[in-house]
């Protein structure tokens, strides 16, 4: 049999990717307290906890508003690096542009005590705000790389061709580059939402008093009570993740569609 | 005199402009005049700086010196966008994300017409163009040629004063720039507009133009209309650059009052007027003169006409193109062989490699390069 090997591989590679997120619906509507096989009945409870429960409330809030707000900070400066990028040339643009995405690879812990020790130094007090700046100095990079490559596929001749038409730079940007580049303003907005709303290293330093869900659900793991709430959370946020991404890709998909492009990779 | 002054004011005139890019020189000293109406071609091979000389016309590309005036008014600091200019692209530039009637209604946007009015004009520049009804149409969906007149309703609804064109029509197959060719020419006429086209392609320069400028190496090397340009080439480079044309190497033996007296192994002695002798050679002195201008006589045929003389020589290459045979003949006493072009008329044999022929030819229809 050819190639059976390769299927059993390929199945084996599947399982071990989804079996532990098939696990987090399992147990967030079983009716036991403890995570364990086998399984003891249908519950909802879980979830109605989770809902009852006010600091979970809190982080999320907290959650959502770092993601948002550092999305779109590190969308709108990944715009302009990408649009200086590829549009101009100025002295040492290669190296600047390393350093731009330099905290790609930096360890997210370094980035977070280093930023811990200056903020404390300058006598800034933790806050959300404090949690914003470290997710844009990490999200930004990607937002980079994404907008980078949607701005390079732009053919220079359609600004130039607006701009002949009478409009002026601001305009053109609006009419013509903003349109064209949105897909890739909207890959953007979503992979820098997801890498803040999950990350954990920066917001557990910088974020004082006010947690963040990350952080909030680090927290719960050590009380075994919490766990099962905590599964269920995690079958919403798996559930709102699928959801955020068939959104994205049919943007992304309708807008190629518009423009009578060739689907060139997505996500999905 | 106010009249014949206006009449006189070129549309577009070139002083000395200089263009570097560092220390690239790209365009080097362009002086030219372009007169209004006029169907005008910026003719020469990729990176004779063709494409920076338009683009400093629309302002896209400032000058590092010199001067480039539009109606009379110097353009300089003046704005793509304020210019009375406008530019089909090379890659025609159609916004994808806009429809038919969008597109070609863009440069009306700040026009603040009335809807009603709006639709009619973009209607109108569609017809003209040959596309009417297709204004609902989705951009990406048009073939090539249907891009490139979205493009040119697009430029022409302003009503500019000057029309650019970028090599419109390198990216259209053989049939359908052919066909472009001549509709461009009927727009031209129809719309009145001064067009400048730049092209590679010297047959496009020679069939659409009433002028055309030749330029090398960022530099002009002879601006005339296309059939000065094809009898009487400035240079030797301009001659290899437009058509084909044999060189032969060639002495001066005496001038006198412009008329000179040359002598060229395998044609012999001729005589040739003033307007017969052209610009600068680097190899030396040398006749020129077209594939065309030449007959092969068949046995026992007289030179009739215009082809006054006659020389022998040997058929060393034969290419048959069914209207015409090309043949490469070496002269008797010559080392290369010329290009006769000879149509195929009824009656006419094609000779084979290596037959004796006799060749008709005219002085008159000479150019010494010296």
């Amino acid at each position: 049999m050819k190639g059976g090997w390769l299927k059993v591989y390929a199945l084996a590679y599947l399982l071990f990717l989804y079996a532990p997120i098939i696990i987090l619906p399992l147990f967030a509507f079983n009716d036991a307290t403890i995570i364990a096989f086998p399984l003891t009945g249908f519950s909802t409870r879980w979830f109605t906890k989770m809902m009852e429960e006010p600091t979970l409330a809190i982080a999320l809030k907290n959650s959502l508003f770092i993601a948002v707000t550092s999305s779109v900070c590190a969308t709108v400066l990944g715009i302009c690096a990408a649009r200086a990028s590829t549009r101009y040339r100025f002295p040492a643009r290669g190296g600047l542009m390393g350093l731009i995405m330099l905290p790609l690879v930096l360890p997210d812990i370094m980035v977070a005590i280093s930023l811990l020790v200056v903020l404390l130094g300058l006598g800034v007090h933790l806050s959300l705000w404090t949690v914003i700046l470290g997710h844009v100095l990490v999200c930004t990079p990607f937002t980079i790389a994404i907008l980078t490559s949607a701005f390079q596929t732009l053919d220079r001749s359609l600004e130039e061709a607006a701009y002949d038409l009478g409009e002026t730079a601001a305009s053109t940007f609006r009419l013509i580059i903003l349109p064209l580049v949105m897909p890739g303003v909207i890959s953007s907005l979503l992979i820098a939402f997801t890498i803040s709303l999950d990350e954990f290293i920066i917001a557990f330093f910088l974020a004082g008093t006010e947690p963040t869900l990350p952080v909030y659900i680090f927290s719960q793991f050590r009380f075994p009570m919490a766990v099962p709430a905590i599964m269920a959370l995690g079958t919403v946020l798996v559930c709102a993740s699928v959801v955020l991404l068939a959104i994205a890709e049919y943007f992304r998909r309708r807008g190629i569609a518009k423009q009578g492009g060739k689907d060139t990779g997505g996500f999905l | 005199m106010t009249e014949t002054m206006t009449n006189a004011t070129p549309m577009i005139a070139f002083q000395d402009v200089q263009k570097y890019y560092g220390t690239y020189h790209a365009l080097r000293g362009i002086t030219a005049e372009i007169r209004a109406g006029e169907f005008f071609s910026l003719l020469g091979p990729s990176g004779c700086g063709k494409t920076t000389l338009l683009r400093t016309i629309a302002g896209f590309e400032e000058i590092s010196s010199g001067a480039v005036m539009i109606d009379g008014r110097n353009m300089e600091g003046v704005a793509p966008n304020r210019r009375p200019t406008n530019m089909v692209f090379q890659s025609y530039a159609i916004f994808p994300h806009l429809t038919v009637g969008e597109n070609v209604g863009f440069g009306l946007r700040k026009a603040g017409l009335a809807k009603p009015e709006l639709a009619a004009r973009v209607a109108a520049a569609l017809e003209m163009v040959g596309l009417a009804g297709y204004g609902a149409r989705a951009a990406h969906a048009l073939s090539g040629g249907q891009r490139q007149r979205v493009a040119l309703a697009r430029a022409l609804i302003l009503k500019p004063k000057v029309l650019l064109l970028d090599e419109p029509l390198s990216a259209l197959d053989k049939k359908l720039r052919e066909q472009m060719q001549v509709e461009l020419i009927r727009l031209q006429r129809q719309v009145g507009i001064t067009f400048i086209l730049v092209t590679h392609d010297q047959e496009e320069a020679l069939v659409m133009s009433d002028r055309v400028a030749v330029m090398f190496e960022g530099s002009i090397a002879q601006l005339a209309d296309p059939e000065t340009l094809y009898r009487k080439p400035a240079s030797r480079k301009v001659a290899e650059f437009i058509g084909t044309m044999n060189f032969l190497p060639a002495t001066i033996l005496s001038e006198q009052g412009g008329r000179v007296e040359a002598e060229a192994p395998g044609l012999g002695r001729l005589s040739l007027s003033p307007d017969q002798v052209s610009g600068a050679a680097a190899e030396g002195v040398s006749l020129g003169f077209r594939p065309e201008t030449l007959t092969m006589l068949f046995e026992g045929q007289v030179a009739e006409g215009m082809a006054e003389r006659e020389s022998e020589g040997t058929v060393e290459e034969v290419v048959y193109f069914g209207d015409m045979t090309y043949y490469d003949v070496r002269l008797d006493g010559t080392e290369k062989a010329i290009r006769i072009s000879m149509r195929n008329v009824f009656g006419r044999p094609v000779l084979e490699i290596g037959a004796r022929t006799r060749v008709a030819w005219s002085p008159g229809a000479m150019v010494l390069f010296r």
